[in-house]
């Protein structure tokens, strides 16, 4: 840390011959008009944050904006999307990004809270790194490549094994969330890839959370005779609640967005099916698999339509898990 | 510190209370096979938390490791039904994205985060910093609308530009946050010895506070620009693809994980075989740019900046 301030600071007394004092005035005259310089750019560049939010919204409004024209409200309950007769309700995709969405923070919030749990509490330290490392590189992990994988691995091992089994072995068949033939691309496929990626998002926000609780709590319940586990659940847990509950929703945020690897597992069909072996959409997949054989301005209109509802969700719920991360934040200091 | 906190928040001691009555409820052998439990649960759940990132790791390199060769960089993509071809325009369309997307992207968020830090306090940069979060949150697929409505349909055509500023404006709330955090850890004595020296304020932020911030800043970057790297829903409107070798940057241009996708959903096994090769080949560009960035971290707490 020493070391730049050395060089840094050495810099000024060295250039031309002339004397100290006048180099005092030229600094205090160039001072005020460089200092308001640097100040109006980083100003401008923090401003530019809020005016680019400002911008997109006001974009994606506009491109979506024949279609809330023509259809109303009846754009968000209608489940007709006839590209020939120029109807279009996003009922289906509505249902499908939250179906998804949710199943998939069923999957991996357990998980997730089992790995933050894991290590910041039981890990050994040599095992805590490298677990830790691997954990967070599942979000480095390109969309695509999840989309990819999920294609030639998961969709198989679904149909030829987890299937069979949730609808033969268990008996769900019967039941309406099980039924219909399988043929890999679903709802089931579009949430387990979901879990998977948003499970790093989860884990590491718990992670930073349990970390933050104070050690005296857990001491106080390790002196009363807590067991390890019990510590956790009744010391640790209830103290960081609202911090895991932010993270959770989080996730949430990641997973109503989520778009490649959705468009690819999910099947891509305007239709609500209580089973989850069906195929379906999402907000962001009917985007990014209608675009770009979309016919006429409407249909164009519709599917950015779909991208402002998304837009207005996840605005919602990324400002309600900020805001619970936050307060866990404040508190903890 | 926290004894002083403590009395201020009396729901926090319920848990401790709860804990206390249970010491007395089960036997200990009981609470102790509990606890056995419970840590072989959180192990498993560590496991299959690591399971599908070995999995999918696994897959590439057997998938994709024997179609990598020199022609998979310089070669062009080749028609259906014909063997062999690259993705040469591909890898080159995503490297001028990226430098597109950098140059917007990298001097706003190094901006934003110089004033969050400068101005810790200010109303204005408490706002900031929440719209940041948010900004950072919003879906890609929403930056492909933005700048399609903006930038595409005005001028009638996609362009690269259009797929960089749609990738350079979510690297904004990545760098703005790094580079918030490492100016915070420069010491403020640094930043006062310049000023008691005379430097004006504008040299003692650049010369001496960002310079010092400087290998964490290059981190924060190389991070945001491994995790736009993969982006493939903000350029399928903008950037668009191109089949053929083109880096201008009002026309449309090839990108990997575009290409990726179309050769993964398409019916054909060559394609399949190039798409594994193609995700293998963006994995290590986001792995190499990954590590280049651990090592920027490295040498700055190594000594020896200079």
């Amino acid at each position: 840390m020493s070391q730049p301030t050395h060089g840094a600071v050495v810099e000024p007394a060295a250039p031309g011959g002339r004397s100290t004092t006048a180099q005092a005035d030229d600094a205090i005259a160039g001072s005020s008009r460089g200092d308001g310089v640097y100040r109006f750019l980083t100003t401008a560049a923090a401003w530019a944050i809020p005016l680019l939010l400002g911008l997109i919204t006001l974009e994606v409004v506009l491109a979506a904006w024949p279609a809330f024209e023509t259809f109303g409200l009846s754009f968000l309950t209608s489940s007709e999307w006839d590209e020939v007769r120029g109807v279009f309700g996003a009922a289906p995709m509505i249902y499908g990004t939250v179906v998804s969405s949710v199943l998939a923070l069923v999957l991996a919030t357990p998980l997730a809270l089992g790995v933050a749990i894991f290590l910041s509490e039981f890990a050994p330290s040599w095992l805590r790194t490298p677990v830790a490392f691997l954990v967070d590189l599942l979000a480095a992990i390109p969309s695509v490549v999840y989309g990819l994988w999920g294609i030639f691995v998961l969709l198989p091992f679904l149909r030829e094994t987890v299937m069979p089994f949730l609808a033969g072995t268990l008996g769900l068949g019967n039941t309406p969330f099980f039924s219909g033939p399988a043929y890999g691309p679903s709802m089931l496929a579009a949430a387990v890839i979901l879990a998977i990626m948003i499970l790093p998002y989860i884990s590491a926000v718990s992670r930073e959370v349990l970390m933050a609780v104070p050690r005296s709590q857990r001491e106080a319940a390790m002196a009363l005779g807590a067991t390890k586990w019990e510590m956790i659940r009744d010391a640790v847990i209830p103290y960081a609640r609202s911090g895991i509950v932010g993270g959770v929703i989080l996730g949430l945020g990641r997973a109503l967005g989520e778009t490649m690897a959705v468009t690819m597992l999910i099947g891509n069909r305007h239709e609500i099916s209580s089973s989850l072996f069906a195929p379906g959409y999402t907000l962001a997949s009917v985007i990014a698999n209608e675009f770009a054989e979309a016919t006429g301005a409407l249909h164009t209109s519709a599917l950015m339509a779909c991208g402002a509802v998304l837009l207005g969700v996840t605005l919602l719920v990324n400002a309600i898990a900020r805001w619970l991360v936050w307060q866990v934040a404040r508190e903890g200091r | 510190m926290t004894s002083s906190t403590a009395p201020t928040r009396p729901r926090r001691d319920t848990g401790v209370r709860r804990a206390t009555a249970l010491r007395t409820a089960g036997t200990l052998t009981r609470r102790r096979a509990v606890n056995a439990l419970m840590q072989g649960v959180m192990y498993v759940a560590a496991l299959l938390a690591v399971l599908p990132l070995l999995l999918i790791v696994w897959h590439l390199a057997r998938e994709g490791a024997s179609s990598i060769s020199l022609d998979f960089f310089t070669r062009m993509p080749k028609p259906v039904g014909e063997v062999g071809g690259g993705m040469g325009n591909a890898i080159a369309g995503t490297l001028v994205l990226l430098g597109v997307a950098s140059a917007i992207g990298l001097p706003i968020g190094i901006g934003a985060g110089l004033y969050l830090a400068e101005q810790r306090g200010s109303r204005l940069a408490t706002s900031v910093r929440f719209l940041s979060d948010v900004l950072n949150g919003l879906p890609s697929i929403v930056m492909g609308i933005f700048a399609w409505q903006f930038l595409v349909r005005p001028l009638g055509h996609f362009s690269a530009t259009a797929g960089g500023i749609a990738l350079g404006a979510m690297m904004i709330p990545l760098v703005t946050r790094t580079t918030e955090e490492m100016i915070r850890l420069v010491p403020t004595s640094l930043r006062e010895a310049a000023l008691a020296l005379g430097y004006t304020r504008w040299r003692t932020s650049l010369t001496v506070v960002l310079r010092t911030a400087l290998p964490g800043i290059v981190t924060g970057a190389l991070v945001a620009v491994a995790r736009i790297a993969g982006e493939t829903a903000p350029l399928l409107f903008t950037a668009f693809g191109n089949q053929f070798w083109s880096l201008a940057l009002d026309q449309p241009i090839s990108a990997l994980p575009l290409q990726i996708f179309n050769y993964a959903i398409s019916p054909y096994d060559e394609w399949h075989r190039l798409a594994w090769a193609g995700a293998l080949v963006l994995i290590g560009l986001v792995l190499i740019i990954s590590l280049i960035a651990r090592y920027a971290t490295r040498s700055r707490f190594g000594g020896g900046g200079d």
